[in-house]
């Protein structure tokens, strides 16, 4: 298949999977995009969220478009985001023109509640095969435990989080002579 | 007229909410109110059918408010609106980091990046789990309920998800049976 059909059409299914916003993406972008496709790596998947969630925009459409810029270029990234807002414009469009009471409905409110009651389990799913790539020694071990309290007891915005990690991290491999987390 | 305006403030919403989909809720308030296109009460309807469809939410608000105030040609102008300013942080971002890739600095702060990261998606998966599974119905410990039915569906799809063979399937699989359970247990 073409590539950029295929870039466009892998991230379309991406946005067709996805239920409730960007962090339930990751389950689904790991499946399609590191395992099936081999586009992008763990790691690369959790840079791209650390980016996606400090930039302006939509956390999804920052990652697609990162995810596609890398493999193809400008042209990939304009089709990665295009492929996963395209299920969203079909879909709602067509709710909002013939079925707006949609959300009213008893039986789409149950199974909404099934879902939910999934994602949850995804996400931490996904958050276990991130932190296999990411959690490598006793210092990023230390970063993810300092931002994971910060981030729930304090609501620090993830902007200053994600910026303070990048500079302790950095500061960590200055004074360990560059030696820390580089056992691969 | 009214397309080239709508292009222009979702333009404005992408450029200007950091940290994805209901972000986008205290622009959208304002932008209601501004333009008239759309109600509070509007907007409640919107963001409860844009968190109950597939696809990312602020995404989802875009289309609906744009249909909303100029029909299909609305929904679209809307949507690109909002991820044009994404699309240009974004490639400049990645550009940057293209060319400056095998750079000691920017490896040593991803480093410290790639633990955050994971820290920020649990952080959110664990707000998602305190609001689905326990609900605050009064004072103190007797006044906290835990949704057992909830709580056993999603043990249930991370105790598969961690058995090798099922783990293989496509994740829309476990979401397809949880929607049908939920419908089922009447969740």
């Amino acid at each position: 298949m073409n590539i950029y059909l295929d870039l466009f059409l892998t991230f379309a299914r991406v946005g067709a999977c996805t239920f409730g916003g960007g962090y339930a993406m990751l389950p689904i972008l790991q499946r399609e995009v590191v395992e099936k496709k081999g586009w992008a790596t763990e790691e690369e998947l959790a840079d791209y969220f650390a980016i996606g969630q400090c930039t302006p925009g939509v956390i999804a459409v920052n990652t697609a478009t990162f995810i596609g810029y890398k493999y193809k270029g400008v042209l990939g990234g304009i089709l990665t985001t295009l492929g996963v807002v395209a299920p969203s414009v079909l879909i709602i469009t067509l709710i909002a023109a013939f079925l707006s009471s949609f959300a009213d409905i008893p039986l789409v409110g149950h199974a909404l509640a099934g879902v939910s009651a999934c994602v949850v389990a995804m996400i931490a799913s996904s958050v276990i095969k991130l932190g296999k790539s990411s959690l490598k020694d006793a210092v990023t071990v230390g970063i993810f435990l300092v931002v994971l309290l910060l981030s729930l007891w304090l609501k620090l915005s993830p902007v200053a989080l994600v910026v303070g990690a990048g500079v302790v991290g950095w500061a960590a491999r200055r004074l360990c002579g560059g030696k820390a987390g580089e056992a691969k | 007229m009214i397309l080239l305006k709508l292009f222009f403030e979702f333009f404005k919403v992408g450029l200007f909410s950091v940290g994805g989909g209901l972000a986008t809720v205290p622009f959208l308030q304002n932008m209601g109110m501004a333009t008239g296109w759309f109600t509070d009460a509007d907007l409640t309807t919107m963001i409860a059918v844009a968190e109950s469809t597939p696809g990312p939410i602020g995404v989802n608000m875009a289309t609906y408010v744009g249909y909303e105030a100029a029909g299909i040609a609305g929904s679209v102008i809307a949507t690109l609106g909002l991820v044009t300013p994404s699309i240009l942080v974004i490639l400049i971002i990645a550009g940057f980091l293209q060319k400056f890739r095998t750079s000691k600095t920017v490896n040593d702060v991803f480093y410290g990046l790639r633990p955050a990261s994971t820290a920020l998606v649990a952080a959110a998966g664990l707000r998602v789990a305190a609001s689905i599974y326990v609900s605050i119905t009064g004072v103190g410990w007797n006044g906290v309920s835990v949704n057992w039915l909830a709580l056993a569906i999603g043990v249930a799809v991370f105790a598969a998800m961690r058995i090798k063979k099922l783990s293989k399937l496509h994740p829309i699989v476990f979401i397809a049976l949880a929607a049908v359970m939920g419908m089922i247990l009447k969740l």
